[in-house]
């Protein structure tokens, strides 16, 4: 093949459609998420554009678009204009990296260090809200933009080290590899529990997420970083969130639930098996990926609806003093099962984590009523007073 | 950014530890409102703050004035009702009810009220608390990041609005009583709804407090928070949901009964440790004692002949010379009226409001003193304050 197509064409015409289907997603999230927090809120959202208030995908960016695009005064103008555009490059550049199916076809460049290549991509996206919420010289952009950089410092590391029991297990940097191991055995879930569980928190501090959206928490910081942008600087840091809200749902899903495929011990939709029944195959590949991903989103509106917000003490509390340490002695016990060659007693640890939760949320009768007074019973002590 | 650097300032013990031992403090001044998403209104903050930890905050109150004082001297009293629908105006019924017992204890005729008034005006006082406890859950619950509350509160408050405006037509400025008794007898079928109120009201609490109350997020945001002695706030004069949270059993439809609540029973839930989860637990638990008092009432007013809503009192009110303070509890705390007449005119020669929410936010400086920013709007929300009248 032609060296110029091989390295150029195809990889960005690759790109340019993972890049067109994830923005579509995003547009659709929008809607989406307002749906389903309507659901859940008692509430319809938007029902008002098109039919179900689809057409709310399209009205959306066109209001972007024609708003007026203020700049306040004493603004640092560059770097006022950089804030919004730092965050999307390196969540549109991790798209190339991230394997969507089965085969080549799917990924745009299949790197040997994929995972490192990402790691180092997205946490520069926090550059791009510091630097704007800094330019916006306005004393709550600065605090938001602030308590990014706190929440990056104390996120990042247990996001680095809770993939480090996967490569331990996998022993590849390269996606595909660690998508096919789980396939020859089994879900990284099992195995790695308590880095799943780490790396879904971090993920959600990462992306400034309930509980810990605190860069923009409205009832404190006004907007945090993105008060003063208006139009599609705003936009951009909308599209900058939910691209990265995508492309760590991608993350999990390749690290620790089997990617694009669906099998374990080697039994099921393996890569092979895919790609042994051609185009069918891996679009059935990629539509497992994007159900397993678009799980993962859902559950980031869930928790929107659920949770109240940290205070940022509490969440660097959170990050230092329990995900660290956890994160290190996952490591150190996937360290020792591996030396020992032991890697399928960790299952084990899987299986009790998931029983010890299905029994802790497992129905019981008058459940709600009991726990909901247990607690104001100890504290609250009513006094009957006359009665008359 | 406005940095005064070394400052000598009010800092809290703990924070000038921190100063000696690691940090300079570096002082920033921030504008916190009037138009800010949860300052609950029109209230400015003036923070002073070194990165988040609030050194001081100051209040600076006005930016919603109408003057309603001055206005009382220059009408009659009937008149003077619907002012006081503008002063807490999430709570106007309780308003209403502590003006014009003022105004009847003045004229000497809290006696003569019929029974089936005083029903109706407990029934009404204690939606209104219902319903303004409410809008703090909702407005609280949002400020510190919780979503969900707020829809679920304001779908059971509605419930209450549509009561109160099939009573009397207006939905928040209820304008509800009048000197002597009540305006108009229940609408027929008023009580069925009332019924089906209460009997949904119990489940739509636990609702809130099964998203609240066990949260480990809600706890760190609001145990140890702003915590106020039993000393501290009886000598700043604080009264209400954020008193009782202290430990002191105070409340005015106990010590000092109006209307018909002798005969009612009731708990007072008080707290423990003064902080903002003991004053959120006591509001959620207020709630379900207003629902008890409502349960009580219907069988009692439905033992009352209809349309026995008004006293015999003259049509013109024209008290006789003299002065009275009356107060009674309103979903904020005590809520007083001094009234002074000359005993000429129809008008009253002065009338003072003394509302909660204005003495209650006394407090809020040396709460928040401390403290960090995200704590400072916890903190609004826990004192429940109505700018409306705050600034009257």
């Amino acid at each position: 093949m032609n060296p110029w197509m091989q390295y150029l064409v195809w990889p960005l015409v690759k790109f340019l459609v993972a890049f067109i289907i994830v923005q579509a997603i995003v547009a659709a999230m929008n809607w989406i998420e307002r749906r389903l927090l309507g659901l859940v809120q008692a509430r319809l959202g938007p029902n008002r554009v098109g039919p179900w208030g689809l057409l709310q995908i399209i009205a959306d960016p066109v209001k972007f678009l024609l708003k007026e695009d203020i700049v306040p005064a004493n603004a640092e103008k560059v770097a006022y204009f950089l804030g919004p555009m730092l965050p999307l490059i390196p969540t549109f550049l991790v798209y190339c990296l991230i394997p969507f199916g089965p085969g080549p076809a799917f990924v745009s460049a299949r790197v040997n260090i994929a995972l490192l290549l990402i790691l180092a991509l997205t946490s520069t996206g926090v550059y791009g809200i510091i630097l704007g919420g800094w330019a916006s010289n306005n004393k709550y952009s600065l605090m938001g933009g602030l308590r990014s950089a706190a929440q990056m410092v104390s996120y990042e590391v247990p996001f680095g080290l809770s993939i480090v029991g996967v490569l331990m297990l996998c022993g590849s940097l390269d996606l595909v590899k660690i998508v096919d191991y789980q396939a020859a055995n089994v879900w990284n879930l099992l195995p790695q529990i308590v880095a799943c569980f780490i790396f879904f928190v971090s993920m959600n501090a990462e992306n400034n997420r309930t509980p810990f959206d605190l860069p923009e928490a409205e009832s404190e910081l006004v907007a945090g970083y993105h008060t003063e942008y208006s139009a599609m600087k705003f936009a951009f840091f909308m599209l900058a969130e939910y691209s990265a809200m995508i492309v760590n749902c991608c993350l999990i899903v390749t690290l620790f639930f089997g990617g694009w495929t669906f099998a374990a011990f080697g039994h099921g939709l393996t890569s092979s098996v895919l790609q042994h029944w051609g185009w069918a195959g891996g679009i059935l590949g990629t539509l497992i990926f994007f159900v397993k991903m678009m799980s993962f989103m859902m559950v980031y509106i869930w928790f929107r609806a659920t949770f109240p917000r940290f205070r940022f003490d509490q969440l660097m509390d959170l990050g230092w003093k329990w995900m660290i340490p956890l994160a290190l002695a996952n490591i150190a016990v996937t360290a020792i099962f591996v030396l020992l060659g032991q890697e399928r007693l960790l299952y084990w640890i899987g299986i009790a984590a998931i029983a010890a939760v299905v029994y802790y949320i497992r129905p019981r009768k008058g459940a709600t009523e009991k726990r909901s007074l247990a607690r104001p019973e100890k504290r609250i002590h009513a006094t009957r007073v006359s009665e008359a | 950014m406005s940095d005064a650097g070394r400052q000598p300032s009010a800092l809290t013990p703990d924070a000038q530890g921190l100063r000696l031992i690691m940090f300079d403090v570096h002082e920033m001044e921030v504008n916190f409102g009037p138009q800010h998403p949860s300052t609950h209104g029109v209230l400015r903050l003036l923070l002073k703050i070194d990165g988040e930890r609030i050194i001081d905050a100051k209040p600076v109150i006005g930016y919603l004035h109408r003057g309603t004082e001055k206005l009382f001297e220059n009408m009659p009293y009937p008149q003077c009702i619907p002012h006081t629908d503008r002063m807490d105006y999430v709570a106007s019924a309780t308003n209403n009810l502590g003006f014009v017992e003022a105004v009847e204890k003045l004229m000497g005729v809290t006696g003569t009220i019929p029974r089936r008034a005083q029903l109706m005006r407990v029934i009404l006082s204690e939606l209104q608390r219902i319903s303004s406890h409410l809008l703090w859950l909702a407005t609280h619950a949002i400020d510190i990041g919780a979503m969900t509350p707020f829809f679920y509160c304001f779908r059971e408050r509605e419930q209450v609005l549509d009561l109160f405006e099939t009573y009397c037509g207006a939905r928040l400025t209820l304008n509800c009583m009048r000197i002597g008794g009540m305006p108009d007898d229940l609408p027929p079928g008023w009580l069925d709804d009332l019924e089906e109120f209460i009997g949904t009201f119990e489940s739509a609490v636990d609702e809130y407090e099964s998203l609240l109350t066990n949260n480990r997020i809600w706890k760190r945001r609001t145990v140890g928070i702003g915590v106020i002695t039993p000393e501290e706030a009886v000598d700043w004069g604080i009264t209400g949901p954020p008193l009782r949270g202290t430990g002191l059993e105070w409340d005015l439809r106990r010590a000092q009964p109006y209307e018909c609540y002798p005969e009612l029973q009731f708990e007072i839930p008080v707290g423990v440790n003064g902080d903002t989860y003991d004053r959120y637990l006591v509001r959620m638990a207020e709630m379900r004692q207003s629902r008890r008092i409502l349960e009580q009432c219907i069988p009692l007013i439905k033992a009352t002949p209809a349309g026995d809503i008004k006293a015999k009192i003259s049509r013109v009110i024209r008290p006789p010379e003299g002065e009275v303070y009356h107060s009674i509890e309103s979903p904020k705390g005590e809520l007083g009226y001094y009234i002074v007449s000359d005993g000429k005119g129809q008008n009253a020669y002065r009338i003072r409001v003394r509302p909660p929410s204005f003495v209650n936010l006394q407090a809020l400086p040396a709460m928040a003193r401390g403290h960090l920013v995200s704590d400072l709007v916890a903190l609004i929300g826990t004192i429940d304050i109505v700018l409306g009248e705050v600034d009257r």
